[in-house]
């Protein structure tokens, strides 16, 4: 099986790629990258127009699958991915069953392999039960197929079990994903601590709530020398904590989710529960620090925080609606208008969801390399399309950016050379 | 003037003109009150339902004895009888008294915004009786008026709001309507209950209320609400009322012919001390007159208002 891609502009930043040059695949790997390869024997796929990029890596999404199948499943989701341009998800064990064994890590690998439609890798617990109290069975975790350990939807309140965890994870080179909040400073919080939430009546989560647990994170994983990476990123105080540390040589990588770079906390006002997601969306600073961070690789991903809710779950007093939004499929033309408003060019734009990804978790691909799988997608930088939430592939439509125009989006999903979505 | 508005959710919505033209609205039906036979025929044949999602004594009686008088047909409902125990969502309630065809539903909740989204939901009109930490306009429009009735006037009023700002919904629609109508507004209390981001209101804040008091016409004493504060923002109610207490020698610091307000209910020897309660300056039970009036007004001007005999 041959498959041609040509003509298009071919773009990795790992490889300070930026040329018009053609990607044959072969078997499912990468044969060939060269200036006009003509292969006639070949299925050629004409890229035009088009830039030809890794395929792209989301390592935090939410499933739902097993347990949570009304809201999404590895069908929809990976379907999803795919139509977002994602060859690869990495997905949180926050399911029912938790994913802290074995058993679950298995099930969620077979049914991705049989059904799925693009890569998916298991993120363990760090904790049992997502109680944090006691560790969960990393090595266990490890050989069945998780990639890092994560509580993600909870911290790991007790310093003491987060310094443990990080021991115990650096023994098997398995990243830990910290899901960084105080909770005793979060309260009964809804929403951004600030002005907004002053005027609207709602209870405030505030910045500090994030920074303090960033920071003894951080500096949990400076004193372990285990490797770190910092969920969802929202606030100015975060990335300033993160950048320090990765200056003194801590290491650490962060990522933040396109609700962050894109959105503030005024997107709460008129109680819309689909603005409501933890962190909440910050303020105007927060969202600037976020693109610089983002600009001078601080954060060194974008990740979705992919979580589906069912629309009875949001259609509900701002309070009582569940916290998150879907994102697999507008990450993509959200991170490109970073790349229209001057933030960060196209190949740094292409890092964050590519490479920065593969090298935060420690995965495979993020780069187009000859003899390694084919996991390629084709975007599309210039068309322009309107969001219709009905229209996503995800099982659930919780997004606030329906009705929004935006531009850019994924022609085409390969995954080992299959064709997993053709727009 | 035409009055709009299908709903009133809050403050937020009124141009000061507005405000003043529902105050003049309760201003004529404030004789209705003191006649021998209270009840005109405006609303006959109007259905209102009272939907209390939270405890109220003062402010359901206040819309049920609005409505009566004006000959509405009214209903209660409060949330130890609703089937909101039940574990009916708040849309699936909503749309049950949808389909019982009221004319306006007067709600109050515990969740900020409960009343938009009645509003962004349903076909009748919404009456916001109290959401959450967000607006209590009647509260407001009354308190308004009955300063009006004092002061003659709203404009350039020193008015100071002091106690828990960052829970109360009455400090909020008070700020605004007294904003919009040009007054000064002072706000006063502990730095565990003003809101982050307090100054952005454009007003002082200030931590002392021998402060916020100075030379004020109107002190409005907000109720301290052990349930809301929790544990950890006060050490004791014995200290609240040294430091933000209204009491005889605090009030001499506004001027000689200030008002002292309350929404109710007090908690007298805590944010108020009896003296001052029961004092010469208080017209905390004109406010609750005033309540019935406004609340006739809005009632009357959400159903259609100058089509309607009074």
């Amino acid at each position: 099986m041959k498959t041609l891609i040509k003509n298009g502009r071919v773009l990795d930043p790992a490889h300070q790629i930026d040329a018009n040059l053609d990607v044959l695949a072969v078997d499912g790997k990468i044969a060939q990258i060269a200036a006009g390869i003509e292969l006639p024997d070949a299925e050629t796929i004409d890229a035009g127009g088009l830039l030809v990029v890794p395929g792209l890596i989301d390592i935090h999404v939410h499933l739902r699958d097993p347990g949570y199948e009304y809201k999404e499943d590895i069908v929809s989701g990976t379907r999803a991915a795919a139509a977002g341009g994602f060859a690869a998800v990495a997905c949180m064990p926050n399911t029912n069953p938790i994913n802290d064994n074995k058993a679950v890590t298995t099930y969620i690998r077979q049914k991705a392999a049989a059904e799925g439609q693009v890569r998916v890798y298991p993120v363990g617990s760090i904790t049992k039960g997502l109680k944090g109290e006691s560790l969960a069975e990393f090595g266990d975790l490890q050989a069945a197929g998780c990639v890092a350990v994560s509580d993600d939807g909870r911290p790991v309140t007790s310093g003491e079990i987060m310094r443990r965890a990080l021991e115990y994870a650096r023994s098997f080179q398995l990243p830990v994903i910290s899901h960084a909040e105080d909770l005793s400073l979060v309260g009964d919080g809804v929403m951004n601590e600030g002005f907004v939430a002053t005027q609207l009546g709602l209870r405030g989560i505030p910045w500090v709530a994030e920074d303090a647990a960033v920071a003894r994170d951080v500096l949990l994983a400076e004193f372990t020398g285990a490797r770190l990476h910092i969920a969802h990123v929202s606030t100015r105080g975060a990335v300033e904590i993160i950048r320090a540390a990765q200056r003194r040589g801590v290491p650490v990588t962060a990522e933040t989710a396109p609700h962050y770079f894109t959105l503030t906390d005024e997107a709460v006002r008129g109680y819309d529960t689909h603005a409501k997601m933890n962190p909440p969306l910050r303020g105007a600073a927060d969202v600037q620090a976020i693109r610089d961070g983002l600009a001078d690789g601080t954060l060194s991903v974008i990740a979705t925080d992919h979580a589906p809710h069912h629309v009875d779950e949001k259609n509900v007093e701002f309070n009582l609606a569940l916290n998150g939004i879907v994102g697999l499929e507008t990450a993509l033309p959200l991170t490109l208008r970073l790349v229209e408003e001057g933030v960060l060019t196209l190949t740094e734009a292409i890092a964050r969801l590519t490479i920065g990804p593969a090298r935060a978790l420690g995965l495979p691909g993020g780069t187009l390399e000859v003899g390694r799988a084919a996991d390629i997608t084709l975007v599309d930088p210039t068309c322009k399309w309107t969001l219709d939430p009905a229209r996503l592939l995800s099982r659930s439509k919780n997004t606030p950016f329906g009705g929004w125009q935006l531009k850019g989006a994924a022609a085409l999903t390969m995954v080992d050379g299959r064709v997993v979505y053709q727009r | 003037m035409v009055f709009r508005h299908k709903h009133i959710l809050g403050i937020e919505q009124f141009t000061r003109e507005e405000i003043h033209f529902i105050l003049d609205t309760a201003e004529s039906f404030k004789e209705i009150n003191s006649r021998q036979i209270k009840k005109v025929p405006t609303l006959r044949g109007k259905t209102i339902i009272n939907v209390f999602f939270e405890a109220s004594t003062r402010t359901r009686t206040s819309f049920e004895v609005a409505a009566k008088r004006l000959s509405a047909d009214t209903y209660n409902i409060s949330a130890s009888t609703s089937a909101l125990v039940k574990g009916e969502t708040l849309e699936d309630t909503a749309k049950n008294l949808e389909a019982m065809k009221p004319d306006i539903i007067v709600m109050r909740h515990n969740a900020s915004g409960a009343p938009h989204y009645l509003a962004d939901r349903c076909d009748f009109s919404v009456l916001n009786a109290g959401d959450g930490a967000h607006e209590h306009p009647s509260q407001a429009l009354l308190d308004l008026m009955t300063m009006r009735q004092h002061k003659g006037r709203i404009e350039g009023l020193k008015v100071a709001i002091i106690g828990d700002i960052t829970h109360s919904r009455v400090a909020r629609s008070n700020l605004l309507a007294l904003q919009k109508c040009g007054a000064e507004v002072r706000l006063c209390g502990p730095g565990t209950l003003l809101p982050t981001g307090v100054e952005q209101w454009g007003v002082p804040v200030f931590h002392r209320i021998e402060d916020a008091i100075d030379q004020a016409d109107v002190v409005m004493m907000l109720r301290i609400q052990q349930e809301r504060q929790g544990k950890t923002l006060l050490p004791s109610l014995r200290e609240y009322a040294m430091y933000y207490g209204l009491n005889r020698s605090k009030l001499s610091l506004a001027r000689e012919d200030a008002i002292v307000m309350h929404p109710g209910p007090m908690n007298r020897g805590v944010e108020i001390s009896s003296e001052v309660a029961d004092g010469p300056q208080n017209v905390i039970l004109e406010q609750v007159e005033n309540g019935v009036a406004v609340r006739m007004a809005l009632l009357y001007l959400v159903s259609g208002g100058e089509q309607l005999e009074v």
